[in-house]
């Protein structure tokens, strides 16, 4: 997509141009491309991470890593990475500034200078992840082996090495990035919608980027907090996390899952958006229960505030308080239920096409309701005393955020890839691209459910002959869904180099949204006129 | 509608297939080779989590293969082949009102048991005795407060080191022993990270917490040996640091103690490294 808003900015002599237009740019959708390019970046090293972890695991016994401290430097960078540097910019600073605008009716965002250095505090936060990788962590090995939740005191006296500083810092920079486009998020949406487009009127993706930049501007200031006393823990003598100077390791966990909670629904929520306007353009049928959506969407953010403890149900909470974590997780899933069912009753009668961003959406449907069942079974602290980090946990989180966010978003990406570009991508690559990672996906995480009911501890790598035919099964679905991400860049190329002009509103009658009004690509400054939205 | 009874047969009959291989492939005191469900109970806790994890699967059995079998349906019916004008409903205020209120009935009768096995898991019944179990990196500690304040290591065997039969990254240089049909408190705490006592066939997992003391329990109801692994990432040799538990006759148990009391006398003074600052957690 870099070349292809070029000839509308070639006609803007104001307009820097070369590297300066990417560096220096307060263009929502040149921010928005290099947020989704950067992204594919992401999922790029965040996958190669996986496929090694993969390639680990596919037999008993360490094949490939020297040691256990290597695997789980990958399990860390695999999962930081997946979440603030792959779903995150692909969902909220990617399609989140792309299309806000465009649906609002915007001329661009309310902070546009803001909007660049929320860009490119990211590159900086991810070379500082990187440097973590090669510098001292635990005693004479490199890189943070302390999972992505970095649990103290494994991350303080654990890891002696520099490390885990670097990883701290990292965080901060992508924490501050992430308020930052929240702020301006929240600004553009409440004080630019075109004339007539209330509130009740905004497409459901731009409710649910809302609700989402809320939950970041509430949770990262608690990461930050939380890191912050670890950095102060590890260097300049604190106690906040150390029980020998008054203070408590399970602080740093409330801490952190009072942040991490909110992060798990900051990862879906946009999807949910999305998924809502994909359904209803290709059910060429407006969505089912508009207001019950957004407001599900605003449930959803408020209840997953107040449920954060149930991922420590084994670190020795009062009865009580497991008891009412217990009740507050499983109220999720109700306002969960509704969104399902009513993307379901949106294709009822509907006359669906099933072009490829459709197929992505009705993947999701499925997979994220398998993953939000295995949630009610994990709700119940009794049966999760079972299941805590084992493998079924892992499959759980998979199923919702691999499975769920990582569909949205290629259901997203083939649905705005016409309005993007300006070019149509190739149906059958699209298609091929969802058979593989459909069947890839589901033979790497449905195996894991078995893993973790027969007992198998996640983060290990290596692990008892009885866990070895399953592994097997997990580690080859990985190889197809890596041939299904081969086939998924073909076709991005394929569609670049093949020059098929997209129509401004190559969906049709079921595509209602403003950003369907404009050309494809859409020019470089739109809504030079707003729109008046009756 | 002849597709849809045929698709749910044979969604019944794989979810029998399930559950009955289940108990045929699952191992007793350690995981056996395609195991698909939980470890066999040798606890009367880890009864009741077969029992209500069962009594869940149904459930949300029933409702993933609800939601795929109205997928199926409308991908079938309402196509733009078999439908081509769509419908413009956007409301139906019952069928609203009804998916949001059958979901709670449906927690609410997964609530109770929930709550029950819960009580049962956390009410720690008066314990016929109680071993100390410290996390270390990477290795377990047990001390026996109630039976003579002996403590010992507990080692994973390396390659070389294991008899036959003994499981690979399971067995142990020094088991945990405990009399069968006894009430047996644990306590954990860890001395360096936070570790995780776990036991799959008694249905116990309690994080060994530095400056915290954590307590849990179980009854072995068969004699045998049961194997955990560390449950809480710790450090490099996370995966090599597992649970052995024997669970022998009392008599067994009294002539062990015996011996470990010589065994493993302490010739020097008790080290200050257990705990910090014990706290007990409030319960």
């Amino acid at each position: 997509m870099a070349t292809v808003a070029k000839a509308h900015s070639e006609d803007l002599p104001d307009h820097p141009h070369g590297w300066r237009r990417y560096l220096y740019s307060t263009n929502h959708k040149d921010i928005g491309t290099m947020y989704l390019v950067f992204a594919l970046f992401g999922g790029l090293v965040g996958g190669v991470l996986s496929i090694g972890m993969r390639l680990e695991l596919m037999h008993p016994g360490l094949q490939f890593f020297h040691d256990s401290h290597m695997f789980n430097v990958f399990t860390t960078a695999h999962g930081l990475i997946m979440i603030f540097f792959m779903v995150m910019p692909a969902m909220i600073g990617g399609f989140g500034n792309w299309m806000i605008p465009l649906m609002i009716g915007a001329p661009d965002m309310a902070f546009p200078r803001m909007n660049n250095i929320s860009f490119w505090l990211l590159p900086a936060s991810f070379t500082l992840l990187v440097i973590s990788l090669f510098v001292e962590g635990e005693p004479g090995a490199p890189g943070v082996a302390a999972g992505w939740t970095i649990y103290a005191p494994l991350s303080t006296t654990g890891h002696p090495g520099p490390a885990v500083d670097f990883a701290i810092l990292s965080l901060h920079l992508a924490g501050a990035s992430s308020i930052l486009g929240a702020i301006n998020f929240i600004t553009t949406i409440f004080n630019m919608r075109a004339p007539g487009m209330t509130m009740h009127k905004m497409p459901l993706f731009v409710w649910s980027q809302l609700v989402t930049v809320f939950l970041i501007l509430l949770a990262m200031p608690v990461l930050a907090g939380a890191i912050t006393m670890l950095l102060t823990d590890r260097n300049f003598g604190t106690t906040f996390f150390t029980p020998g100077g008054g203070g408590d390791p399970l602080l740093f966990q409330h801490l952190f899952w009072f942040f991490g909670h909110p992060e798990v629904y900051i990862l879906i929520v946009p999807g949910f958006g999305m998924i809502s306007q994909i359904v209803a353009t290709f059910a060429k049928k407006p969505v089912f229960g508009y207001l019950g959506m957004a407001y599900a969407m605003v449930a959803i953010g408020g209840i997953g505030f107040v449920v954060w403890a149930h991922h420590m149900y084994t670190v020795g909470m009062s009865t009580a308080a497991q008891a009412y974590f217990v009740v507050a997780t499983m109220v999720i899933a109700v306002p969960t239920g509704v969104k399902i069912f009513s993307w379901i009753a949106t294709m009822w009668g509907g006359s669906l096409e099933f072009k490829t961003p459709l197929l992505w959406a009705i993947g999701f449907i499925f997979l994220f309701t398998v993953g939000g069942v295995t949630g009610v079974v994990l709700a119940n602290a009794g049966v999760d005393r079972s299941l805590q980090d084992t493998y079924y946990v892992v499959a759980h989180f998979h199923y919702v955020l691999s499975l769920g966010a990582v569909f949205t978003i290629f259901a997203g990406w083939y649905y705005w890839f016409p309005k993007m570009s300006g070019y149509m991508y190739s149906e059958t690559i699209g298609k091929l691209h969802f058979w593989l990672t459909f069947i890839g996906v589901n033979i790497v995480f449905f195996p894991q459910h078995f893993l973790g009911l027969a007992g198998m501890p996640r983060r290990v790598a290596d692990y008892p002959d009885a866990f070895a035919g399953w592994n097997l099964v997990s580690s080859l679905g990985s190889y197809l869904s890596g041939l299904g991400a081969l086939v998924f860049f073909f076709g991005v190329a394929q569609a670049f180099m093949r020059k098929e002009k997209a129509a401004d509103n190559p969906w049709g009658a079921g595509a209602t949204t403003l950003e369907w009004t404009l050309p494809s690509p859409p020019p470089f400054h739109q809504y030079n006129e707003l729109p008046l939205i009756k | 509608m002849l597709v849809l009874k045929r698709l749910t047969l044979v969604a019944i009959t794989l979810v029998a297939i399930l559950m009955g291989g289940e108990a045929a492939l699952a191992g007793l005191g350690q995981p056996s080779p395609w195991q698909i469900g939980l470890q066999q109970s040798a606890s009367p806790v880890m009864d009741n989590i077969i029992w209500f994890h069962d009594f869940l699967l149904y459930i949300i059995t029933g409702i993933a293969g609800f939601v795929l079998v109205l997928l199926v349906v409308v991908m079938v019916r309402f196509n733009a082949r078999t439908n081509p004008i769509p419908s413009r409903t956007t409301h139906n205020t019952l069928i609203e009102i009804a998916w949001t209120l059958i979901p709670i009935v449906i927690l609410m009768f997964i609530a109770v048991p929930s709550f029950k096995l819960l009580f049962l898991q956390l009410n720690v019944p008066p314990a016929d005795l109680t071993v100390k179990a410290t996390g270390k990196q990477w290795y377990w500690s047990y001390s026996y407060p109630d039976n003579g304040q002996f403590e010992f290591d507990s080692l994973m065997l390396k390659e070389g080191e294991r008899k036959e039969g003994q499981p690979r990254l399971l067995a142990v240089d020094n088991e945990m022993v405990v009399p069968v049909n006894k009430t047996v408190r644990v306590i954990t705490t860890g001395s360096d990270v936070i570790h995780s006592f776990a036991v799959p066939s008694f249905g116990i997992k309690i994080d060994a917490v530095p400056g915290r003391i954590n307590e849990t329990w179980f009854t072995a109801t068969r004699e045998g040996v049961y194997y955990g692994q560390c449950s809480e990432l710790c450090g490099k040799d996370h995966a090599f640091m597992p649970i052995a538990v024997r669970a022998v006759s009392e008599q067994a148990f009294s002539a062990w103690v015996e011996e470990a009391k010589k065994k493993y006398a302490r010739d020097e003074a008790p080290s200050a490294t257990t705990v910090a600052a014990a706290q007990s957690t409030p319960r």
